[in-house]
């Protein structure tokens, strides 16, 4: 397996997140994914990637591999990057099903992350979330 | 000489400024969106709903007599805060981007035809852009920006050039929400009317700051919103000259604009009703008339020196802070302070900041193009006003101290 975020679960993030009771090491910790998420180059970066945030702007590709939709995404701000990896932690190299069937609000919730970094601040987090189930659901359907 | 401004029993009276967020002490620095409420306002917004509340202009009753009483005289308040001739000319609106669009719609439209020409602010907010763009379209007419300098000004022989035979209007911002820069409006404003040529100003940055005096400008139309002038939100004013507002078509049909109705004959009700259609916010018009009331009371020009003094307090802790760039380096400023840090994300300090109870801004603050300008996606805006603190310039340097140590 190559250096993705995928190399998180779910489970060790909301661990780790739960572990930290202030909020600069939780954003230490959520600053250290976003250096960890490969960048998107440049030339990548279209138009039709883009899923714009308010303040903000965030790019998201796919491809299908063996069943498994493998996820690109990339941002210019580093907060965002690094909440792109907690998504990502959920939804990377699985199958359209599983990520249907992710319950995203509740692991939010699990993080404890909505009393500081609520998806309706114009970080994009919600479209993203959404672009990446309806991408889902056309694989579902297929 | 006057005594030292004390802002510290200024913020008394603004009982949101006293909580803590995310278990800090507010420090609240994100003026230019909206400045806080001080009781007086609050007050006399809820003292409204609590005693008179009535329709305005209709009731043949006594609650609402008081009730028009009290529109009315913050209309008469509005007038004096600008100096206008008179009370026709106060027309209320929503705010600033609904005065833009009225102008717009019931004045610009009119006069313009294919080849002719808009000049507008290239640091405008988006609300000083699309409503003339919007009619632009309409009329084949084009917007044509006003070119800004490296240090934030508007360039004035560079307008002076544009402002030919084809220019039927110049509209630009008084104050700078994205720079703080102050305009030299009034030679603005001459070399526009030598050409034959009418001004709007949009003040939405300045009414909070400057003392406004529409005829000593002799500006054509000005527009302002009450929420940036410790008023409530959803009220606005639209001031005009009385010839433009006269020969203006209205702009919303509804009850309240109509002198008659019939279904083959409509006349209009007469200034400034005839620009007021539907119930008008009557509660925010109170407010507004509370926020003028309370800022009658305060020494506005040592508010306006103590605001100088948290800029020049921020520009020196700034140069501690490395990787600090400062836009918007024009002489005559607003306490605005729009900053990017090399090698961090607007949004990513913003939340930093938020996170140790600091409210900013960070973004384009909806002035895209000047953001171009300055070959930056966005800044980050610390706005100060006449609440902010000496303390509070050091809290904001502290955490960006902080910030930067994350990033
Ligand atoms: C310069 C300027 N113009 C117009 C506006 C729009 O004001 P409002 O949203 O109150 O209509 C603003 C507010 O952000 C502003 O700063």
């Amino acid at each position: 397996m190559n250096a993705s975020s995928a190399a998180v679960s779910p489970q060790e993030v909301v661990e780790t997140l739960a572990f930290f009771d202030d909020w600069e090491d939780r954003y230490r910790y959520i600053i250290d994914l976003g250096r960890e998420l490969p960048a998107m180059p440049e030339a990548h970066k279209r138009e039709d990637l883009l899923v714009r945030g308010c303040q903000s702007q965030a790019w998201l590709d796919w491809r299908e591999e063996g069943g498994r939709i493998v996820f690109e995404a990339d941002s210019d701000a580093l907060i965002v990057r690094g909440l792109i990896a907690l998504i990502l932690a959920a939804y990377d190299r699985r199958t359209p099903r599983e990520i249907l069937d992710f319950d995203i609000d509740d692991y939010f919730a699990r993080l404890d992350l909505l009393r500081h970094i609520s998806p309706t601040r114009g970080n994009g987090l919600r479209a993203m979330v959404q672009r990446i189930r309806d991408i889902a659901r056309s694989l579902a359907m297929a | 000489m006057s005594a030292r401004f004390d802002a510290e029993r200024l913020r008394g009276v603004f009982p949101l400024l006293a909580q803590e967020i995310n278990g800090k002490p507010l420090v609240y620095l994100d003026n230019a969106a909206t400045t806080q409420k001080p009781d007086r306002v609050i007050d006399a917004v809820a003292r409204y709903y609590r005693t008179i509340n009535s329709n305005v202009h209709r009731g043949a009753h006594t609650l609402s007599d008081h009730a028009t009483g009290a529109f009315e005289d913050a209309r008469d308040a509005v007038r004096a805060f600008i100096n206008a001739p008179s009370r026709e000319q106060v027309i209320w609106t929503r705010g600033t981007t609904e005065s833009i669009n009225l102008v717009a719609h019931s004045f610009a439209r009119g006069r313009l035809g294919a080849g002719d020409r808009i000049l507008v602010s290239g640091m405008a907010h988006h609300s000083n852009i699309v409503p003339w763009q919007l009619a632009a379209q309409a009329t084949g007419a084009s917007v044509v920006p006003i070119p800004v300098t490296d240090d934030a000004r508007l360039d004035l022989d560079a307008f002076r050039a544009l402002l030919d035979a084809r220019v039927r209007l110049v509209a630009l911002e008084h104050v700078s929400n994205a720079m703080g820069t102050i305009h030299p409006v009034a030679e603005i404003i001459a070399a526009a009317h030598a050409a034959g040529v009418p001004v709007l100003l949009d003040g939405a940055q300045s009414v909070g700051h400057l003392p406004v005096d529409v005829q000593a400008l002799d500006v054509d139309f000005y527009a302002f919103s009450g929420h940036k002038m410790f008023a409530p939100t959803g009220i606005g004013v639209l001031y005009g000259k009385r010839a433009w507002l006269e020969a203006m078509t209205p702009y919303q049909g509804g009850g309240e604009m109509i002198e008659t109705v019939g279904f083959d004959h409509t006349t209009y009700a007469r200034l400034p009703y005839r620009f007021e259609a539907g119930t008008p916010h009557i509660a925010g018009a109170i407010g507004m008339a509370a926020a003028i009331d309370w800022l009658g009371g305060i020494d506005r020009e040592a508010a306006a020196r103590h605001e100088d003094a948290l800029l020049a307090h921020a520009l020196e802790l700034a140069r501690e802070l490395p990787g600090f760039r400062l836009l918007g380096r024009a002489p005559q400023k607003v306490a605005v302070l729009s900053f990017v840090i090399d090698g961090a994300h607007p949004q990513d300090v913003g939340t930093l900041l938020d996170q140790q109870g600091v409210a900013v801004r960070s973004g384009h603050h909806c002035a895209q193009p000047v953001m171009s300008r300055f070959g930056v996606p966005g800044t980050v805006r610390a706005s100060f006003s006449l609440y902010n603190t000496h303390a509070e310039v050091e809290r904001l340097f502290a955490a960006l101290h902080k910030a930067r140590s994350f990033l």
